[in-house]
């Protein structure tokens, strides 16, 4: 009954328009999702197939050759094991580094917050830029050395101003005094109340973090010229950008060059689906929280 | 009742007395003070050899001053006046272009009424922005490839785009597009997740068109974020991109292609010029901060209501 009153009250313009909304976005999916499909379905088909255009919408001759390509280019596989590395250790970093300033800065009464503030935000605003930054880099040792890749990056201030702003919205202010009337420090308030609380915003942060270090290549190309250390995105750069096929394939390949050449065209494919798929994995189960913690830092930016 | 206990409280002690009770939390700041003073600060301070000549064995202050020499030589070099046409076009351009999208998007899929399809939408929307720009440049190498790559089996040609000029602003809006204006929808959906029901169901009985609902309610409510998010664009306008571009740049497009953050890039980390580099990037910054302040300015004659920072 009260569902065919509302579908009365709404009229016939709200359904049409609703089927126009749908049209429209299915449209928007389409654009979207597509390029992605796209590579999928080029990864797992005959390379042949997919320059003559035979692979708009289903595989050729479905093969995994090239996924076993990918992982048997040692130069590759190191980068992939790289990025496991970095992505795992900054990520653990960046997020410890980010609680252990955004929880000080919540305390109202805390002498010094609004200097303590300021004086992060302004490196959201202005830097040294790319050389100054390089040359202090290079002072403190760390050419070449993994943690070139999570110290200069600091804090993350615009998400620190987020995990802030959730300390001091979303956490209940009477526990944390119960716990301190109990004789609870800072620190144990901190881990006991806090963090444990604070696990959605924590998600996200954990999640925006491994993005970012999972994706990043630039840093790397700066700080690690070491083949050996470079991380995933920066390996495919010489597969995808300059189009080069590693030496450990030359030599892994006796069919000579024409095959050779069919497998530089499916690493291409297969190389993108294995540096995007993790990422594509993990994000939606935190995706409901997005949208919150945006919102939670967008209350007082 | 709780919030003015805790205001007594803390006026009840003095500043010392706060101090010393909060010693942990000043020894939790320890970290990140000391990463942000030794990453961010002495960078800062280390622009300063913008206006030396950078000897390493010298340092910061031990080098020669010299003045305005590097930007005169920037000035003067033969490619100057196009880098700087072509970052502030690009950006010009990218901005006209994408900014809008994120807020029709987010207009759009906001009036979805099914939740599990709005959900679903949003999912397949983020995906880009989780991919990172080296696999984006891949792909569009490959789609733009002459022979075999989608666009040209699409349209039945075999045009090497990225080889040229008059194609590369193209290529670089509308992969961005693709990238970022799902991801873009988050601050908007925020925004209008907060409008109150009441105001839908009272537009509804008047018999408001949804078309009416989005430019009388919604559009209206999410204006001041839009005027904050054009703000916070322009004040990024000159750092637009550089990875995208480093990227897709070949000889045969750079009559476009050729922007001032990666001759910065190509000087500074590939020729080891660190000075000059420097200066050039601090000129790109100045740039960048006075259309921070006229952007400002006319955003706030736009619109009363916000002020940024």
């Amino acid at each position: 009954m009260g569902k065919k009153k509302a579908g009365q009250l709404r009229g016939l313009s709200d359904r049409t328009s609703d089927i126009i909304l749908v049209a429209l976005c299915l449209v928007v999916v389409f654009l979207v999702a597509y390029p992605l499909y796209y590579v999928l379905i080029a990864s797992v088909s005959n390379p042949y197939d997919v320059y003559a255009g035979k692979t708009f919408l289903l595989p050729s001759e479905f093969t995994l050759n090239g996924y076993k390509a990918v992982f048997a280019d040692k130069n590759i596989f190191t980068g992939f094991l790289n990025s496991i590395k970095y992505t795992v250790i900054g990520t653990i970093f960046s997020v410890v580094v980010l609680y252990l300033a955004a929880y000080p800065l919540s305390i109202k009464d805390l002498p010094g917050r609004t200097f303590l503030s300021i004086f992060f935000i302004i490196t959201m605003y202005f830097g040294g830029g790319l050389i100054p930054t390089y040359l202090v880099v290079k002072q403190t040792g760390l050419i070449n050395n993994m943690w070139a890749l999570f110290l200069p990056g600091g804090v993350a201030v615009g998400n620190m101003i987020i995990v802030r702003n959730f300390f001091e919205n979303s956490i209940p202010k009477e526990m944390v005094e119960a716990a301190e009337i109990d004789g609870a420090s800072k620190w144990t308030t901190f881990l006991k109340i806090i963090v444990p609380l604070s696990r959605s915003i924590m998600a996200v942060m954990v999640v925006f973090s491994m993005v970012a270090y999972w994706n990043d290549w630039f840093t790397a190309l700066i700080y690690l010229p070491g083949q050996e250390k470079a991380p995933l995105p920066l390996v495919l750069r010489n597969i995808l950008i300059k189009s080069s096929a590693s030496a450990s394939q030359a030599s892994t390949i006796s069919g000579g060059y024409a095959e050779l050449n069919k497998l530089t065209e499916m690493i291409k494919f297969s190389s993108i689906m294995v540096a995007a798929a993790p990422m594509l994995v993990i994000y939606p189960f935190v995706q409901k929280y997005f949208e919150k913690g945006f919102m939670a830092g967008a209350v007082k930016g | 009742m709780s919030k003015s206990k805790a205001a007594a409280r803390a006026t009840n002690k003095s500043v010392s007395q706060r101090i010393r009770a909060y010693w942990q939390l000043y020894l939790m700041l320890l970290i990140p003070v000391v990463l942000t003073v030794i990453y961010k600060y002495i960078p800062m301070y280390g622009i300063q050899i913008a206006f030396r000549n950078y000897k390493a064995n010298r340092g910061y202050l031990g080098s020669e001053w010299v003045g305005l020499q590097w930007f005169e030589r920037f000035f003067k070099s033969p490619n100057c006046v196009r880098m700087i046409k072509n970052t502030i076009l690009l950006s010009f351009y990218s901005l006209l272009w994408s900014f809008p999208v994120p807020i029709l998007l987010a207009l759009l899929i906001n009036q979805l009424r099914f939740n599990k399809f709005k959900r679903t939408v949003q999912t397949v929307l983020y995906a880009p922005h989780f991919i990172s720009t080296m696999v984006v440049c891949g792909m569009i190498r490959i789609f733009l490839s002459p022979s075999g790559g989608l666009i040209n089996l699409i349209a039945g040609t075999n045009i090497d785009f990225l080889s040229q000029s008059a194609a590369f602003r193209t290529i670089y809006i509308v992969s961005g597009i693709w990238q970022d204006a799902g991801w873009g929808i988050i601050v908007y959906m925020a925004t209008l997740a907060n409008i109150d029901a009441s105001h839908y169901e009272a537009a509804r009985i008047d018999g408001a068109s949804m078309f009416q609902r989005i430019r009388f309610i919604d559009f209206p409510e999410l204006l001041p974020q839009i005027v904050l998010m054009l703000i916070m664009s322009a004040g990024n306008l000159m750092n637009v991109g550089f990875e995208k571009v480093f990227l897709l740049q070949t000889d045969l497009n750079k009559a476009t292609s050729d922007i001032i953050s990666v001759f910065v890039y190509q000087q500074g980390i590939e020729n080891a010029k660190y000075s000059y580099s420097t200066a050039i990037s601090l000129f790109n910054t100045a740039v960048n901060i006075i259309l921070l302040v006229v952007v400002n300015k006319l955003a706030s004659k736009l619109s009363e209501d916000v002020s940024f920072v």
